[in-house]
């Protein structure tokens, strides 16, 4: 493709260009070029096309030459096209008025012999992204989705998803969801039904905000037909569509075990993809059908894993490290399915230091009493690495594989070997660990003060672990020959300590040793409070300050502030909730694995697809928000109602009415909510809200509610012996689902339904009625027949404690499935009969 | 649902831009650069940048960032599985793969965004499906002037990179004699780790192997495979770490391994062919994974020697175990020696090392303090890197390569071509003896 024309020449290779005289330049050639009958004129168009494309990849706005480029577009020459529709559909909506201009040839181009023109003039004329182009669209689009190649009906089922992003009514009232479904469960080509799917999956998500009808078409979605006709094609669909329905499959709610095999058995041969992203995809339909079945599920780990490892090792680091954050989840939540595998996270050489610290926190994990001998071996291998992070890390893992109960005694004696290994950074990550090792096994002191008596506390530059090592010295100052003197000596040297971490370890630590032996401490107490005094941090000086004053007031007070007896920390905080985690694990095969964190904290709302799990309570279930949405909508509504017509239970008001404000705070995400505050609410604050309640404006408790976020309980009462329940009992979806999340399940059982209720329940809300009026709440639901899901709970009559139930309801079966978690488990049986009683109830009032 | 998909070079220039969506807000580009660049010098951080928003996902190919961004929590794997196929498919019509190829070819690369990705959705990747829909030319860049690229880009560490490449032309070329050479290559190209004792013995050994093939045959023609007819595939859970027991047999057993979706299985159980329809370009075969105990193809004795307070000897003897027509090159041998050595004097480099023999390694060291006693702990493990072409350490075999053919004077040229490469190849404890002196 030699250029031939001079003005061409200069530019042979597409290199960065140089800002707006060029584009001026370009303007001149392409306007000298448009009424050009000249033999070689397609090729200079070629090249100077090809350089406004190369300056808009640049990103030099290159917009101003839209009118040129447009006079410009007739031509036969694919290759030209092709580049003109690229720089028309980047700048179009710059130029609503000048994009007309190419309606035109685009409309003519759409009706073309040749298929792949037709596809490709459909594909620009949807992605001008110009709102008052949209009458132009429809047409094409229709046409599109019958035309006679599948490349043209591909572009035109994908159009469709453009056109309703472009303008929602214009491809609404076209009808063309309609005609998508239909070509989805009829067209031969895969590829067409996999675009027609995704279109569908964006227009109804978007639609469903407002419109039922599109909620009630998702749902379809997920339906048994739709599913099991794409997953019989599964292998006729590319690799990538492949992904699309396996996804699809994961959300599919099985009516019976035998659907269950079914779709294990079809996608085995799944699992033996060399793409990952196939086989990732089919591990989630497994691991989330078989999610009710304990010993299938366990099977279904023991199968993925040879093909998760296999693929770690093959592809690129980048393809590894998502495999194995994967892997990491599976090992996280089940660790001892995998603790015989511990030699496969073992660290590579070669593994980038985001996979090496990804296999020692698996590392961590799976030690138990067979091989933890082994693993702590590996780990101290990587203690002396060169890779000083990683060492860190390495360390670390040892003393949290300590402080799981494993091999103490073995591990206390490796981690005091650290320390004679003489590094900096060893000494000071041990002797942070020591420090916690002491907190949880205080009868393992002797042995290691004797070794940490010997460090000299010079060596070490890490506040961290000076700070541990000061600490000790201050915690074990009687059992310690040289503490007051070590403490002294570092008081002496307080101006050459900056860091504030260090200062106040080292005032507490010279309290403590006061107590224990003061005449050998008081004179490095007096000048360390001194030091502590005229100290610039704000909580150096504080401390030092409250210390002092402490010692004025009576020394006595201050001993048992300062050292009192202390129990042995049994479990440390775990940073992730377990909730957080069932949550990742929800939204397996996605980002959320990769960042440690479920979805909402990362995307905006707008962007949650089809299968994303949203923050409020309806994540519970599965499928069917919209549905949910609505339902749960209409029960506080119910209850807005009951807040203006009750005005002779005052109390009861006054909760009820903190409760109408959750209406609004609803789709806060529930992180704002933090657990702590919820977990922290004193009875006085409980006490305030009900006293508040009755007499000060509502308007008062809904401010309160918002700032505390939490259902308000009532204050508790002597109980009566039987179990009755509240008949109104409130509680907000974000701590039903925290309780959800925290309890463990008291009670699953199998029940049945009157052959009549199961007749009678064509909808959620008909046994949400039924329910209510046993006092027992529903507060999300979801589903279509013949399953449905809900999930109620009620209260104990006058206590604080909840009963929580998950109800799975099989209408073709007449069966439900129950799990029951309370507050108070001795009551769950009692709970379970009267609720068993209730559902037995259904349909024969 | 994709965003944007952009390559930019090691500078952070565009090569080629796309967006999809036209969700994403300006400067993607930019932002992402910042990050990454930020992100290599800071190992803190490890996830995929998401910023605002808007979730980066980027495979590293020839040096070159294949980005995309979404706004939507989708398959992290769907994603970087769909930015190698397209480094794959590029390179499949470009040659070969590099910023000067992309450069002189970014027209054709935006037709061929245009085909893969339609308004963020993944459409095909098939080298040959696109063939239709190309209309550009690819203009040859001079591959012989250009580092060649490995067959596979994974094994584009840095810059070490694969001997014998697959030749790099593209599939849409014409040659100059207006007549395509038939030809087919599969190489057998196999990643060991392996950790040794001081003693020599084995701790941990694994192979992740991959048949990767590259078609230049016209008319689609069916192709069988024979492997090893003894291979078996997956190993029972208790013997899965026991290394002692599996060495001897000559069976080849392999842990686990997936196949491309073009490969039919009806007859691998029975004879162990694969028969397959390869489309155009390159892919892979096959993956497969071995714990199972092999010959590994170095023994390495380190060895240190303390000569005084301040001073010691380190002697690294390292003893190719492959058969003397086999050359093993590229071959590294790192030992971190302990931090306060201030000089090191060496007698003997290695290049490359011709099978069945052995070399020695002298380095002489001074310290500038006195040793505490053990330098063995402060120096080590021993780190070797190598590349061993026509070697294969697992002994997975191509029997044959059988082509259905057209007519009789039919006979493309097959290429069958093993490399072994090491990913991790240890040797942890370091032997240690006072010379007296």
């Amino acid at each position: 493709m030699a250029p031939t024309a001079p003005t061409a020449a200069k530019s042979a290779s597409p290199s960065q260009p140089s800002g707006k005289s060029e584009v001026a330049d370009l303007k001149q050639q392409l306007r000298q070029l448009a009424g050009s009958r000249a033999p070689d004129a397609d090729d200079q168009r070629r090249d100077v096309f090809k350089r406004v494309i190369s300056c808009m990849t640049a990103g030099i706005d290159v917009s101003a030459a839209f009118g040129e480029m447009v006079l410009c577009s007739a031509t036969s020459d694919v290759v030209t096209k092709k580049m003109c529709y690229l720089y028309v559909g980047a700048h179009a909506r710059a130029h609503p008025d000048l994009a007309l201009l190419t309606i035109n040839f685009l409309q003519r181009d759409c009706r073309d012999q040749d298929p792949t023109i037709r596809g490709l003039a459909l594909r620009s004329l949807c992605s001008l992204r110009v709102p008052n182009l949209v009458e132009y669209l429809v047409t094409p689009l229709t046409t599109g989705l019958k035309d006679p190649s599948a490349y043209v009906r591909m572009i035109a089922a994908v159009g469709a998803a453009k056109l309703y992003h472009i303008s929602a009514t214009a491809c609404i009232d076209a009808d063309l969801p309609a005609s998508l479904k239909a070509l989805m469960l009829s067209d031969p080509d895969a590829q067409v039904v996999a675009n027609c799917l995704h279109a569908l999956q964006e227009i109804w998500t978007l639609e469903a905000a407002s419109s039922e009808a599109a909620a009630r078409e998702i749902e379809t979605l997920y339906s048994k037909p739709v599913v099991f006709y794409l997953l019989n094609k599964i292998k006729e669909f590319s690799e990538w569509a492949q992904c699309l329905v396996l996804e699809l499959a994961s959300k599919f709610l099985p009516s019976d075990n035998n659907e269950i095999f079914d779709i294990m058995n079809l996608l085995e041969d799944r699992l033996q993809h060399a793409n990952g992203a196939v086989v990732l995809a089919t591990i989630k339909v497994f691991l989330h059908l078989t999610m009710s079945m304990t010993d299938v599920h366990q099977q279904v780990y023991e199968r993925i894993k040879a093909p998760l490892l296999t693929l770690v090792g093959a592809g690129s680091p980048e393809q590894s490290y998502s495999v194995l954050c994967h892997l990491h989840l599976l090992v996280m939540r089940a660790p001892m399915l995998f603790s015989s595998d511990y030699k496969s996270f073992y660290c590579q050489f070669s593994d980038p230091s985001y996979v090496k610290k990804l296999k020692l926190e698996m590392l961590t994990a799976i030690a138990n009493e067979s091989n933890t001998y082994e693993i702590v071996t590996e780990l101290c291998e990587y203690a002396g690495n060169v890779d000083v992070p990683i060492a860190r890390e390495s360390i670390r893992a040892v003393g949290k594989i300590a402080l799981q109960q494993y091999d103490v005694n073995a591990i206390v004696d490796r981690l005091l070997q650290f320390l004679e290994m003489d590094k900096d950074f060893v000494t000071a990550e041990t002797l942070v660990l020591v420090k916690d090792l002491l907190r949880k096994y205080p009868q393992w002191s002797h042995d290691c003060i004797a070794v940490v008596g010997n460090i000299s506390s010079k060596n070490i530059q890490e506040p961290k672990g000076k700070a541990a090592l000061i600490w000790m010295l201050g915690e074990y100052s009687q059992d310690m020959h040289d503490a007051p003197y070590i403490l002294e000596s570092l008081v002496e040297n307080w101006d050459e300590e900056h860091s504030p971490e260090v200062r106040l370890h080292l005032l507490t630590a010279v309290m403590k040793c006061f107590f224990k032996r003061p005449p050998e401490t008081q004179k490095a107490l007096g000048a360390t409070l001194a030091a502590g005094l005229s100290n610039t941090h704000q909580d150096v000086h504080d401390r030092a300050l409250f210390y002092y004053r402490l010692l004025q007031y009576d020394p006595n007070v201050a001993e048992r502030v300062v050292n009192p007896p202390k129990q042995a920390v049994s479990v440390f905080a775990d940073t992730q909730s377990g909730e957080m985690k069932d949550r990742i694990f929800d939204e397996f095969n996605s980002l959320s694995v990769v960042y440690q964190k479920p979805s909402y904290m990362f995307t905006d709302k707008e962007h949650r697809g089809p299968f994303e799990y949203s923050e409020d309570l309806t994540n519970l279930t599965v499928g069917a928000e919209t549905t949910e949405n609505v339902i749960s909508a209409q029960r506080y509504q119910e209850n807005d109602n009951d807040l203006l017509l009750s005005t002779s239970d005052k109390e009861d008001n006054g909760t009820r009415a903190s409760n109408g404000s959750s209406t609004s705070t609803y789709n806060a995400p529930s992180d704002l909510i933090g657990s702590s505050l919820i977990s922290s609410q004193t009875p006085a604050e409980t006490s305030l809200i009900n006293t508040i309640g009755p007499t000060s404006s509502s308007q008062s408790n809904f401010s309160l509610d918002d700032l505390l976020g939490l259902g308000v309980t009532e204050s508790p009462a002597p109980s009566p012996p039987v179990l009755s329940l509240n008949s109104k009992p409130v509680l907000d979806p974000g701590t039903f689902q925290r309780k959800w999340g925290q309890l463990a399940l008291a009670l699953s059982q199998e029940c049945s339904l009157s052959p009549q209720g199961a007749a009678s329940l064509m909808n959620p809300q008909s046994l949400i009625r039924h329910m209510q009026s046993n006092y027992i709440q529903c507060i999300a639901s979801g589903g279509q027949p013949p399953n449905y899901k809900f999930f109620f709970y009620a209260q104990k009559d006058g206590a604080t404690a909840f009963f929580l139930v998950e109800c799975i309801v099989n209408t073709a079966s007449a069966k439900a499935q129950l799990k029951i978690k309370a507050d108070d488990g001795t009551a769950a049986e009692a709970f379970s009969t009267l609720f068993q009683s209730a559902l037995s109830q259904f349909g024969l009032s | 649902m994709i965003s944007q998909f952009f390559v930019l070079s090691q500078r952070g220039d565009h090569i080629v831009f796309r967006d999809y969506r036209g969700e994403v807000p300006k400067g993607s580009a930019e932002i992402f650069f910042r990050k990454v660049k930020f992100w290599n010098d800071d190992e803190a951080e490890e996830a995929p940048p998401n910023v605002d928003g808007v979730n980066y996902i980027h495979v590293k190919v020839a040096g070159l960032f294949f980005v995309v961004t979404t706004m939507v929590n989708v398959s992290p794997s769907l994603l970087l599985e769909l930015l190698q196929r397209i480094a794959r498919v590029t390179k499949d019509y470009l040659g070969v793969l590099n910023e000067d190829s992309l450069r002189k070819n970014f027209i054709l690369v935006y037709e061929l965004l245009d085909e893969v990705i339609d308004f963020g959705y993944p459409q095909t990747t098939s080298t040959e499906v696109l063939k239709s829909y190309i209309f550009n030319e690819p203009i040859m860049v001079d591959a012989g002037r250009l580092p060649p690229l490995g067959p596979a880009a994974m094994f584009m560490q840095g810059t070490k990179r694969m001997p014998g490449t697959a030749v790099t032309k593209s599939v849409v070329a014409t040659e100059p004699g207006g007549k395509k050479r038939e030809e087919i290559f599969v190489d057998i190209i196999e990643k060991i780790s392996v950790t040794f004792s001081s003693s020599g013995y084995i701790l941990t050994s694994e192979i992740d192997g991959t048949i990767q093939m590259k078609s230049y045959l016209s008319g689609n023609p069916e192709i069988r495979l024979a492997l090893n007819e003894d291979l078996s595939i997956g190993r029972t859970r208790s013997s899965s770490h026991d290394y002692r027991s599996s060495s001897g047999s000559g069976t080849v057993i392999l842990d686990d391994c997936n196949f491309h979706e073009s490969v039919h299985l009806d007859s691998f159980d029975i004879d162990r062919t694969l028969t397959l329809i390869p489309p155009d370009g390159e892919f892979a075969v096959m993956n497969y994974r071995i714990t199972q105990e092999f010959k590994p193809p170095f023994r390495v004795t380190a060895l240190i020697e303390e000569a005084g307070p301040s001073r010691a000897e380190v002697l690294l003897k390292i003893r190719a175990e492959f058969s003397a027509n086999v050359t093993a090159n590229t071959i590294t041998v790192q030992m971190p020696v302990p931090s306060y050595t201030m000089r090191a004097s060496f007698e003997l480099e290695a290049g490359a090392i011709v099978g069945a023999s052995e070399h020695t390694l002298r380095a002489k060291l001074t310290f500038s303090q006195e040793s505490h006693g053990n330098i063995t702990k402060e120096a080590g493990p021993v780190n070797m890197n190598f590349t061993i072409p026509m070697y294969n350490a697992s002994k997975l075999q191509v029997r044959y390569l059988q082509i259905a053919k057209k007519s009789k004077t039919y006979n493309p040229y097959r290429w069958v071509r093993y490399v072994t490469q090491a990913n991790s190849y240890i040797i942890k404890d370091i032997q240690n003896s006072i010379k007296e002196c």
